[in-house]
């Protein structure tokens, strides 16, 4: 059982201590990594799935529950704690989605009937829907990550979810988090994407290789975040609405208050 | 001094991920020898002399490339020796699914790129089922589901092995990797035996007959129907 997750400070890129004395992640937390490119933010995220113990280029100590991981969580397989979801990511086997559920759920030793529920609750991140026959490797990248969400959700099943950038994937995102972190799962989430940042409880920023400062997300951050999503709803929509060769009007944006008139579109 | 064979499909990150795991035995000052071995053309072993490291390249040419590296395992020692170094790196070719270049007293290191789907473990043979350690390359792109599946399936072929997830991009994995490398190792080259015995010459192919039409071949032949048979003297 994990019941959270410390990350001790190791050296930014000039070598420099990070300034943080550790950080602890609780279950059922959402934490952001933000931070501009190449400021480590993904190195951060490796750590953690490595469960690094001052072996790795920033030099920094993974905790699990208070104390150093033994040896057998670090190294075996078979007791994978952490699951990790990128942009990066696709399907490569050539074959139903259905078919690929099922070996999934075979190899984690879970009822193969678990495949209906999979995909029902990725059709309720996306706007194209996702049928059982559908063959993985021609699924759109919002179809994808939606599965993948479900996946780890309700297959993989890890206590930990790592995220990397996933928001240009055209997916309910809100949902999608929700729908992870429902479980009680630790999830840490590196994003650019504003609704994904003001939806976790604390952020991390980076800064050349390091740690640079902990944000807690105000009370009006929290307030913002819904308005954020219902934006986000809509641009999804109209996403929808011109793939499939609709003309906008510009009544349809205002009307639905995508964006308002004052923002000089 | 240890002997690291490594083995794995061209392509699949064998030289990246040795490139990270070289850097990170260098820091703790061990002395490397690195040892290329491939078939007609190749420039990892320049990739590996910029690091500084002692390089040894090898060409199998019309020789199957793990005979070849089998054949040849003397000379690499002699080179590793002649360094002063502790551990001796081979990275082989790795095309022939028939054959394992792995000694019983070395470390034998699979290579196998995730990308190249959930049946590949069951395809590449006794490089992956002989094995001691297997590095999964490529995970950074493909689904957590399929790396599941992939490392189930590598399990399947060879139960017994520990496998690293590594990243020739980042690093990721290659102090894991390092630290199998230190491990002690009893390495003999006088009583050295191979873990899974290579076939060689088995049919007149093997020696150089061109001509296609089934009453040139002799040797042991298999036909598409599965029925196999003895020809010859
Ligand atoms: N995305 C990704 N690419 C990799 C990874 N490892 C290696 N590569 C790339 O795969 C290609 C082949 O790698 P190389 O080390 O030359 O393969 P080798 O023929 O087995 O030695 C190179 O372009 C590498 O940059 C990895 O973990 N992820
Ligand atoms: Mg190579
Ligand atoms: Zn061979």
């Amino acid at each position: 059982m994990i019941k959270s997750i410390s990350i001790l400070p190791g050296k930014n890129r000039a070598g420099i201590n990070e300034k943080f004395e550790r950080i602890d992640i609780y279950q059922g937390e959402i934490v952001g990594i933000v931070g501009p490119t190449g400021s480590g933010k993904s190195a951060l995220i490796e750590d953690i799935e490595q469960l690094a113990c001052s072996d790795t280029p920033t030099q920094r100590k993974i905790l699990i529950n208070d104390a150093v991981p033994d040896a057998g969580l670090r190294y075996d397989p078979k007791k994978k704690l952490i699951a990790r979801l990128s942009q990066n990511m696709n399907f490569l086997a050539d074959m139903s989605v259905e078919d690929f559920l099922k070996l999934h759920l075979k190899c984690r030793g879970k009822d193969t009937g678990l495949s209906e529920k999979v995909i029902f609750y990725a059709n309720q991140l996306t706007g194209e829907p996702i049928s059982k026959d559908s063959n993985l490797t021609v699924l759109s990248g919002g179809q994808s990550r939606s599965l993948m969400v479900a996946d780890v959700a309700f297959v993989s099943d890890s206590p930990v979810v790592l995220i990397d950038e996933i928001e240009n994937a055209g997916i309910k995102k809100h949902e999608a988090m929700k729908l992870l972190s429902g479980s009680g799962k630790i999830i840490l989430v590196v994003t650019h994407d504003p609704l994904l940042a003001l939806s976790t409880q604390r952020r991390i920023v980076m800064k050349n290789g390091g740690v640079e400062k902990i944000i807690t997300t105000t009370e009006e951050e929290s307030a913002m975040c819904v308005k954020l999503n219902q934006i986000d709803r809509d641009l999804l929509r109209l996403r929808e609405m011109v793939r499939s060769g609709a003309v906008i009007s510009a009544a349809e944006i205002f009307a639905r208050n995508v964006v308002t008139a004052g923002d000089g579109f | 001094m240890n002997v690291i064979i490594v083995a794995g499909t061209p392509g699949s990150g064998k030289t990246a991920v040795l490139l990270n795991t070289v850097r990170h035995l260098k820091e703790q000052n061990k002395n490397i020898s690195v040892v290329k071995i491939d078939c007609l053309y190749t420039e990892d072993h320049v990739r590996f002399a910029k690091t500084g490291i002692p390089t040894m390249l090898g060409l199998a040419k019309d020789m199957c490339p793990d005979h070849f590296t089998i054949f040849n395992l003397g000379e690499m020692i002699e080179f590793a020796n002649k360094n002063h170094s502790d551990i001796l790196i081979v990275e082989t070719a790795g095309l022939c699914h028939r054959c394992a270049p792995y000694t019983q007293g070395s470390l034998g290191v699979c290579v196998i790129d995730a990308t190249t789907g959930p049946n590949t473990p069951l395809k590449v043979g006794p490089f992956l089922s002989t094995a001691d350690v297997v590095a999964i390359t490529k995970g950074d792109i493909i689904s957590q589901a399929e790396r599941e599946i992939f490392r189930e399936r590598i399990l399947e072929m060879n139960p017994s092995c520990r496998i690293i997830e590594t990243n020739g991009l980042t690093g990721k994995g290659s102090t894991e990797l390092a630290s199998c490398f230190c491990k002690p190792l009893s390495f003999d080259y006088l009583d050295e035996q191979l873990r899974h015995n290579a076939p060689f010459a088995i049919c007149t192919l093997c020696v150089g007959e061109k001509r296609i039409n089934k009453k040139y071949h002799r040797g042991v032949l298999r036909h598409i129907t599965g029925v196999e048979e003895y020809v010859g003297e």
